[in-house]
């Protein structure tokens, strides 16, 4: 290796270590005032760690909040919103993806509108649509909105995978034998796991944050998730944000142990050798 | 094993016309070879065959049944394509029992059959490894061997060979002769080598603008061309081609040379014609002689076994295929005689054949 590339290997190291020192900060803010004791919170305001470290927000708002309703609200949304969608999305893009059918061009056109618009602006007609269905304060009428709202971006993003995914694969299984559903379901579908694991993941972050719907259609702690119950650590006088930091740690958790789960099918190349190039 | 038999088939995708009535019977363990230009609706009839293109209009059948409307996991065919379409998520025993066990085979026949196929493509070592853990020649095994397990009533090629470097693909063709003999199985193959139809073929079928031109065995195809494109597109180094008229018992070409009308061929005085000769049926002669030309040497292109001659003759490009070492070099003047025997004359109207 000559200087020069030692030199540019160092710088690039660097760079990268500093974009991720930039990234995870937030982060590690988020978990030293979760530990820092509120007594602390004013008077160490700027140390990169406190003097003492406790778990008592964590206590508190384990045992003494609805935060643990929160969370099984928001596990339970998130995790019906990305499976439905990941499904419809699945046969939709593969549609989109294979056939020719009469108004293909305009329902990706469609598809494609429903993405253009602010989602305030749907906000009043969505509940105005949702009350009388008795789908206001319920998790069923907040999937069922996080459904609608991802199944456009999903479907485009399954049907960029099948698109990956060379015809002649299903030509051969059905001549093979199996039918264009089999051939889905046992040559295409292993093939787009990384697909869907990606789409999985996306989906399940976007519901998983998701604040304006749910602050709109959800008003009694019952059907509250994680997202809108991380407002009631704001008080017209004042934050808690010990509080909120610890809430907003555990909120963390199911999304890394989900991307832990399906991060091993998001590794790509598993099309490798189908054909040839 | 089976006949396949099409009629007066047509395809159109949307406006743009494909095929064009298309007629073609196939013989029980007949090795048939669709040949031509890219674009020329060969692979799409194909894909036909195979049920994976719907028909427009007109009839296939394999045996006596339409097959029409049958879908292609119930026509009892296989396919070997050119992107060998291996699935990459099975090991090659996997991707070569798969049809069998759609077809809920019991296990020991699969273990037989797999056991076979791979001893004939010699396949044994590769069994549990993963397609791309192969290299091209090993994937285009399998896919032979995926088509083979299963003794279906015919199969089908779609290029089989086009992604194998030259000598894989010789080898290859060697071997997929081989295997039609000893398995006799109907076969389709869809080539635009002119080499692979002319060596593989029962019987060629050359195709081009979705018109079949011509079908016969491959010397017919060779020696007496139907039309121009068929003459053309036929044999390496290409035919050449010379145009004239007719006047006064000979063709004059439009330089002024003259072309002696072959026995047997009857042409109208002032009929536009191209004759077409090949370039092995040119011979380089030492002196002037009755019906020899002079000419002078343009280029030479040795392929080892002979050396291909370019001269400046007749108001063009003509090549010459020799045997003969140091025949010709650049600049040297020459004297060419045409084998009138072999010479091919064409109606330059409707491109047919006359003689």
């Amino acid at each position: 290796m000559t200087r020069k590339r030692i030199v540019l290997t160092v710088l690039h190291r660097l760079a990268v270590l500093a974009y991720v020192a930039f990234a995870l900060f937030p982060l590690f803010w988020l978990l030293k005032v979760s530990v820092t004791p509120t007594s602390l919170l004013y008077t160490e305001g700027i140390r990169l760690w406190p003097s003492q470290a406790s778990l008592e927000h964590y206590r508190f708002v384990l045992t003494h909040s609805s935060f643990p309703t929160f969370f099984l609200n928001s596990t339970i949304v998130s995790g019906a919103t990305a499976v439905i969608v990941t499904i419809v999305a699945s046969l939709a893009g593969y549609a989109m993806s294979r056939f020719v059918f009469r108004g293909k061009y305009w329902i990706v056109g469609l598809l494609l509108l429903t993405q253009m618009f602010p989602l305030v602006m749907l906000i009043a007609p969505m509940f105005k649509m949702l009350s009388p269905l008795g789908l206001t304060n319920s998790l069923t009428g907040l999937v069922i909105v996080y459904v609608a709202f991802n199944v456009p971006f999903a479907t485009f993003l399954m049907q960029s995978f099948f698109d990956g995914i060379p015809k002649d694969l299903e030509d051969a299984a059905m001549i093979d034998g199996a039918t264009r559903f089999t051939a889905f379901r046992q040559i295409v579908l292993p093939l787009t796991l990384p697909g869907i694991a990606a789409t999985l993941g996306f989906v399940f972050t976007a519901a998983w944050s998701e604040l304006l719907f749910a602050l709109m259609l959800i008003s009694g702690n019952q059907a509250t998730t994680f997202p809108v119950g991380l407002l009631s650590f704001v008080s017209k006088f004042s934050v808690d944000f010990g509080q909120m930091m610890a809430a907003g740690v555990l909120a963390l958790i199911p999304a890394c142990l989900f991307f832990l789960l399906i991060q091993r099918y998001l590794v790509q190349g598993l099309t490798a050798g189908a054909v040839k190039g | 094993m089976a006949s396949i038999t099409i009629q007066s088939i047509t395809k159109t995708f949307g406006t743009v016309p494909v095929l064009n009535d298309i007629d073609l019977s196939i013989a029980d363990g007949e090795f048939v070879v669709l040949v031509g230009p890219s674009g020329c609706g060969k692979s799409t009839l194909l894909r036909m065959i195979a049920g994976l293109e719907d028909i427009t209009a007109g009839e296939i059948r394999i045996d006596d049944r339409r097959i029409n409307e049958v879908a292609p996991k119930d026509r009892d065919i296989a396919m070997v394509f050119q992107s060998y379409a291996l699935y990459p998520h099975m090991t090659v025993a996997d991707n070569m029992s798969y049809s069998l066990k759609l077809r809920k085979t019991a296990r020991e026949k699969i273990t037989d059959a797999i056991g076979a196929a791979a001893g004939k493509l010699g396949l044994d070592p590769l069994l549990e490894r993963r397609p791309k853990a192969l290299s091209g020649g090993q994937r285009q095994r399998v896919a032979m061997g995926r088509a083979i397990v299963r003794h279906p009533k015919a199969f089908l090629f779609d290029e089989p060979l086009s992604n194998l470097d030259a000598r894989l693909r010789e080898q290859m063709r060697a071997e997929i002769k081989r295997l039609h003999k000893s398995i006799g199985a109907t076969s389709v193959y869809v080539t635009h080598d002119q080499i692979e139809a002319m060596t593989l073929a029962d019987r060629i079928v050359a195709m081009h603008g979705g018109i079949i031109q011509q079908v016969g065995n491959p010397l017919d195809l060779y020696d007496r061309p139907a039309n121009l494109f068929v003459a053309g597109f036929i044999g390496s180094p290409a035919m050449n081609f010379v145009e004239g008229h007719c006047r006064a018992g000979a063709i004059e070409t439009d330089d002024g040379s003259k072309i002696a009308v072959p026995d047997g061929v009857h042409l109208k005085d002032g009929q536009a014609v191209t004759v077409g000769v090949r370039p092995e049926h040119v011979r380089i002669v030492a002196g002037p002689e009755a019906g020899s030309y002079a000419a002078r040497v343009d280029l030479v292109e040795p392929t080892g076994f002979g050396t291909i001659v370019h001269v400046r003759l007749l108001g063009q490009d003509l090549k010459i295929y020799t045997l003969e070492r140091g025949a010709a070099e650049v600049g040297q003047p020459l004297h060419i005689a045409l084998d009138g025997a072999r010479l091919h004359i064409f109606d330059r109207e409707t491109t047919n054949r006359i003689g």
